[in-house]
């Protein structure tokens, strides 16, 4: 009896453990929890593009793509135990989508040899790849975003913001505070006044925030939001008739379900973004072929399309295409996390391969190297139209100031490097 | 002289966000008074209320995914929506059923347990209608509307403009949350002093062997408790639910509840009503004053801080029961 129940168990093990062959890439998402209604939507989006993969292609360089899901709830000691279930299963990259969660995993997966990939969150500096050898973080971070966010209100007031009022409403957090010292740097570059207005986390009350914000009458709000804090902070700027075009959130303040809850009062809300709105893409004929059609979709394809599920599935394109990259540079398709981060460093998506992925324009091109990690940090402004219920691009991919970012990038990896007692590569 | 009229402004919505707070602490209050439990699961009743109400406004298919996952349908809604009253109605009567189901499959074990295994049990309960709601109705962010306005009120705006020459910010939700709230402590008070079941559960929670000996069913009381604080929950998370849509973050609002509840004490509604105010005003004031000179985001500590210097003066609260320990 014991011999048989033994069995089972290593049988059972055996069945729900990924194939040695496989390349896998473990999912660390939330679904549920205070934040599970965005984490549902970016993990749909990632399950579904290997889905497609698999399913289409037989998987990459005819490896099928294994992604063992882990529930982290956004909490970051589940986040650490996740990493540590799943890195002896082959993982080759991890993507937790929690700012919390990818610090505690940056001196892990130098250790143990794992990329983190991490778009639009995560550390900044990580994208020096001279002092963080594991981690990628293109195509941009919290202080392109900033930078894009300014570069288009110049745009708005003929270049100029001198005696402009900002306010800077922020997640009280490691994330929400990682643009204060990149717009206190372009405040003094171009003359406009920066209000710090930070939210408790989560953000469900927010009203003295507001109430300052309407005392003090900024001409702009620049939002760094995630989960509820978004959808109150927009009810409550049109609570107070602040100007909705002149709210403008960080991409993780820019999904359908930020705006959805204030109706009609949220039209002409504006937020950045890296990646493309809505299924007008070749890509999504594929995901309605292969995947949603025949039953495969995550959650039954009931996001596919949103905001945060593009960006998820966005990430999950960066991720095929570094590894694409691996195999033809090592010669295998059978990879290791070390060919993995090779591939990363030579990864080159152009304008023609986002086209031929399906995805034209979706996403700036991204060239990466040794020592950039980080891509161009290229964004866009999309805009909320609450009548047809979608968002749409309303500037073209956009530079960040790189005068300004570059050297906060330089100083504080380099700050870490001191801290940690690491030797930057050379290249 | 403009820092005294904003002071006046932030002290009004001061006001108007403790209403907000003592709605979710009045379902905590009820619990605890007719059974000596401290509910750990007010906040996700509150949740679980809301998820219900909009699901049936909506017409939502509950267990949509179960049910497509185990036969293959692409089940998600009904194809009819709910008047908002009749929505109310019909959740009200879930809530009722929940009680019921709570007190036979759990209460009803645990009677004559210590207290902290009964907290134990709604902590597990708390866990466990989070993920009801989650299966039933799904993850998504909902939006709530029984058709309460939102956004300043104009009037109010329009008046103080002419007096101080600024017109205050109030939201015409907060009025509304400050009506009901006195509608429904009036009811409350009403109940418990001047009906029979309501004079039975003060027996209970006075003695529970007391009002055994007399022949008040214990059981009846929990369910009709349970029933009343599923009744407040879901006053609370319409209000709630109403500012930021539907979301399993609505089940955290009783973090907001609990400086109010160590303030004005676990078994007084009146205390639940003036705790949630000081605790409003203080921690807006605070941070309006004093927020600013400490980098701002002091209102969650601060009610905290503020409850426990009450508490050093009055252990059992403001409007507690003093507390008496014979040897």
């Amino acid at each position: 009896m014991k011999t048989k129940l033994t069995a089972l168990v290593v049988a059972g093990i055996m069945a729900g453990a990924p194939a040695m062959a496989d390349l896998v890439v473990p999912n660390l998402s939330y679904r549920t929890g205070p934040y599970g209604a965005n984490g549902t939507q970016y993990a749909d989006g990632f399950n579904d593009y290997f889905t497609l993969l698999n399913e289409r292609d037989g998987g990459i360089g005819g490896e099928k793509i294994q992604v063992p899901e882990c529930e982290t709830a956004y909490n970051t000691e589940k986040g650490v135990e996740c990493y540590e279930a799943t890195k002896d299963t082959g993982a080759l990259v991890y993507n937790p989508l929690s700012t919390g969660i990818t610090y505690q995993l940056i001196p892990k997966v130098a250790e143990d040899k794992k990329v983190l990939y991490t778009p639009g969150y995560g550390r900044t500096s990580a994208k020096n790849g001279k002092v963080f050898e594991w981690i990628f973080n293109a195509p941009a971070n919290y202080w392109d975003g900033a930078s894009v966010a300014i570069k288009h209100l110049l745009d708005e007031n003929g270049g100029s913001l001198e005696g402009k009022k900002i306010a800077l409403v922020y997640h009280n957090s490691a994330y929400g505070k990682e643009p204060i010292r990149t717009l206190q740097e372009l405040a003094d570059k171009h003359g406009f006044t920066l209000t710090e207005v930070p939210v408790e986390a989560p953000g469900q009350e927010q009203g003295s925030q507001w109430l300052q914000i309407r005392r003090e009458r900024p001409d702009y709000v620049i939002m760094y939001g995630w989960g509820v804090m978004n959808q109150v902070a927009i009810q409550e700027a049109a609570n107070i008739r602040f100007p909705m075009e002149n709210l403008i959130g960080i991409w993780w303040a820019g999904s359908e379900i930020d705006v959805q809850p204030a109706g009609a009062a949220a039209d002409g809300y504006k937020a950045v973004t890296f990646n493309g709105v809505g299924q007008d893409y070749p890509l999504y004929d594929d995901l309605q072929q292969y995947v949603i059609e025949p039953g495969k979709a995550s959650q039954g394809g009931e996001h596919v399309g949103s905001a945060v599920y593009s960006r998820g599935m966005y990430a999950a394109v960066v991720i095929a295409e570094a590894i694409r990259k691996a195999q033809e540079l090592a010669g295998t398709s059978d990879i290791t996390p070390e060919q993995l981060r090779e591939g990363f460093e030579n990864l080159d998506i152009t304008e023609e391969r986002l086209a031929e992925i399906g995805l034209p324009d979706f996403g700036p091109p991204i060239q990466l190297s040794c020592s950039n990690h980080g891509g161009s940090g290229m964004a866009r402004i999309q805009q909320w139209d609450a009548e047809a219920g979608q968002w749409n691009l309303i500037t073209e991919f956009t530079e960040p100031d790189q005068e300004v970012v570059q050297p906060l990038i330089e100083e504080d990896s380099q700050a870490y490097a001191t801290e940690a007692g690491i030797t930057p590569r050379d290249c | 002289m403009d820092q005294v009229i904003f002071g006046a402004e932030v002290f009004l919505n001061g006001l108007m966000t403790g209403v907000m707070y003592s709605l979710v602490a009045l379902g905590f209050v009820l619990i605890f008074k007719a059974s000596g439990v401290f509910n750990y699961a007010q906040g996700v009743l509150a949740l679980f209320a809301a998820l219900t109400l909009v699901g049936i406004q909506d017409g939502q298919v509950p267990f949509a995914h179960l049910i497509n996952a185990a036969f293959g349908t692409s089940l998600h809604h009904f194809g009819w929506t709910v008047p908002s009253i009749l929505a109310i109605a019909l959740t009200v009567l879930v809530m009722v059923l929940l009680a019921f189901l709570i007190e036979k499959l759990v209460l009803q074990h645990l009677v004559g347990q210590e207290p902290i295994i009964l907290f134990m049990a709604t902590i597990g309960l708390a866990y466990f209608l989070e993920g009801l709601g989650d299966v039933m109705w799904g993850a998504d962010i909902k939006t709530l509307d029984v058709g309460l306005p939102q956004g300043i009120s104009d009037g109010i705006e329009t008046l103080t403009a002419g007096w101080f020459g600024y017109g205050f910010f109030i939201d015409r939700l907060d009025i509304w949350a400050t009506v009901i709230a006195a509608l429904l402590v009036a009811a409350l008070v009403a109940f418990s002093q001047y009906t029979k079941q309501g004079r039975a559960m003060r027996a209970v929670a006075d003695d529970h062997q007391a009002a055994l000996s007399v022949g008040i069913s214990l059981r009846f009381i929990w369910v009709m408790v349970w029933s009343i604080a599923g009744f407040v929950a879901l006053v609370a998370g319409i209000m709630w639910g109403t500012k930021s849509g539907v979301q399993f973050s609505l089940s955290l609002i009783a973090l907001k509840a609990l400086p109010v509840l160590m303030l004005g004490g676990f078994t007084s509604i009146p205390g639940a009503i003036v705790g949630g105010l000081i605790i409003g005003v203080g921690e807006k004031m605070f941070e309006f004053l004093i927020g600013p000179m400490v980098g701002g985001a002091t209102e969650t500590w601060f009610a905290y801080v503020l409850a426990l210097v009450f508490l050093v003066f009055r252990p059992q609260g403001l409007f507690g029961e003093r507390i008496i320990e014979r040897v």
